[in-house]
């Protein structure tokens, strides 16, 4: 390993080797009072949440009510936007990501983002699988890379539609190829954490139905948080459900008592097609 | 509660709890008909009551289609759920109690011989308190009151008590009497519908516990236990 590493309990050395298991039993993710300021205007109020692993927790709320903003904190993506200040404090087993030690370059290798609009690097299938793995010198050969591309694509369920073109351009699959190519690339680099800000909001019903089948595999083994707008997306494929409303969270609980008996009327409001 | 941003929805709703009254109101009609037709031997009213018992049948049928296209087409959440699934379990507990009122309608005609007066005041008393419980949870439904639907919950005690002790009557009056006894036989079967149907209503009341509250009533329902009375 060539880079720091503030977080050798997340690293693998290989791509074979067991992880390590965590330190205590806590989530995997911990947010504790974090607020969003984007300049004057303060987008996200004092959110606290425990997202577990090996479970998928969805973020639900109107347009604009802060939870892709909370997402992006998760893996620093809010550094990127100019005069947008973060507080509180966000662990990933029990580290704060926004310590002066943490490389934010690790961190989004380890915390992998899926967008809604896929983006594949305008390279080949296997260009865009291997790039990553490559930078982040996970693979100590070329037989250990194409291992590791393979077992990436199998694992995103896009192995057999593309073994036979992996020199092909990232660009000429479907929309929901695409995007399964785009969760194969994050979870090349061994993410523990996988991030989809609206995964299927560009895909037609099969393409995501394929991408919620993944989701529910990964589950096993990574901790998934997901924002989306379907609220059935987020009945059908999340343990845990938070909802959000003018950037506060409202209501969090087992996705299961959120959709048959919230305990907030906001909730109940939003979820049943009442508001406004 | 606000109305639905798809208004459309808020009237798929509401029009299935107005076909649930519609039935709630029928059913009343039907138990308080063929109860007063066994008291007073009235064959042309218990005719009716057995005459309308197709009705809710029909409106049964008409509310499980909607309760399926609601669920289909508008994919409920939460409250709304909930509502959407109690209206079907209170529909079918409604038709129930309807086809009860029309058993105990159609012993008005087997009921012969000699039938003994007192027999008849005891079902006609079980029948009136049997009536005002299917009432309170009607209402209780209605208004979505779990405290009202909680009292025809616990009260349904008393309606056992009364099937018990009725029991104990008219069988005193068949071994006082044994021309009695094919008419007693009959009240008995009365009786037991009548008993039937207090059951239900605390059916009813669990489920506005359920629409309301989201969480379910103890499951052992108070009952008297007929080994255990003496």
């Amino acid at each position: 390993m060539s880079r720091m590493d503030p977080m050798p309990s997340l690293r693998m050395d290989t791509a074979t080797a067991t992880r390590p298991a965590p330190a205590s039993t806590d989530a995997k993710i911990k947010a504790q009072a974090v607020s969003v300021f984007y300049g004057d205007k303060q987008a996200l109020f004092d959110v606290s949440l425990d997202m577990p692993e090996k479970s998928v927790t969805a973020l639900i709320g109107p347009s604009g009510c802060g939870k892709s903003t909370f997402l992006r904190s998760i893996n620093r993506m809010n550094d990127t936007i100019p005069n947008c200040r973060v507080t509180g404090r966000i662990e990933i087993d029990g580290m704060d990501v926004n310590d002066k030690s943490v490389d934010p370059v690790l961190l989004r290798a380890q915390v992998g983002m899926v967008f809604q609009k896929p983006n594949p690097f305008p390279k080949s299938i296997f260009e865009n699988v291997a790039y990553g793995v490559r930078l982040h010198g996970t693979a100590s050969s070329r037989d250990q890379l194409r291992e590791i591309v393979e077992a990436s694509l199998r694992k995103a369920g896009l192995w057999d539609e593309v073994k036979d073109r992996l020199n092909a351009s990232g660009a000429s699959l479907s929309g929901g190829q695409q995007q399964r190519l785009v969760i194969a690339r994050a979870i090349a680099v061994n993410p523990e954490i996988i991030l989809m800000d609206e995964p299927c909001s560009a895909l037609d019903p099969i393409a995501t139905a394929k991408v919620e089948e993944l989701i529910d595999e990964l589950k096993a083994n990574y901790c998934i948080v997901i924002v989306t707008h379907s609220m059935a997306q987020a009945a059908r494929v999340s343990q845990q459900t938070a909802f959000f409303h003018l950037g506060k969270l409202i209501e969090t609980g087992p996705t299961e008592s959120i959709f048959t008996n919230p305990k907030n009327s906001r909730t109940q409001d939003y979820i049943t097609g009442r508001f406004g | 509660m606000t109305e639905h941003t798809v208004r459309s929805f808020s009237q798929d709703l509401e029009e299935l709890s107005g076909d649930l009254a519609r039935m709630g109101g029928l059913a009343e009609d039907m138990l308080s008909d063929a109860i007063q037709a066994i008291a007073q031997r009235d064959l042309a009213l218990a005719e009716t009551v057995v005459a309308r018992d197709p009705q809710i049948d029909q409106i049964q049928v008409e509310v499980e289609k909607k309760i399926l296209r609601l669920l289909a087409l508008r994919q409920p959440l939460a409250r709304d759920l909930r509502q959407t699934i109690s209206a079907l379990k209170i529909a079918t507990e409604l038709e129930r109690i309807g086809d009860l009122g029309k058993s105990i309608a159609k012993r008005v005609k087997l009921i012969d011989g000699i039938e003994p007066v007192n027999a008849l005041k005891g079902v006609a008393r079980m029948g009136r308190l049997v009536t005002a419980q299917l009432k309170r949870v009607l209402d209780a439904y209605t208004a979505l009151e779990t405290d009202a639907a909680n009292r025809v919950w616990v009260r349904d005690e008393e309606v056992d008590e009364h099937y018990q002790s009725l029991f104990r009557e008219v069988v005193t009056y068949m071994i006082e009497d044994p021309r009695t006894i094919s008419a007693c036989a009959h009240l008995l079967f009365v009786a037991k519908n009548l008993e039937r149907i207090g059951d239900h209503c605390t059916n009813i009341a669990e489920e506005i516990h359920f629409l309301v509250t989201g969480e379910q009533l103890p499951v052992e329902r108070p009952k008297v236990d007929a080994l255990n009375s003496h």
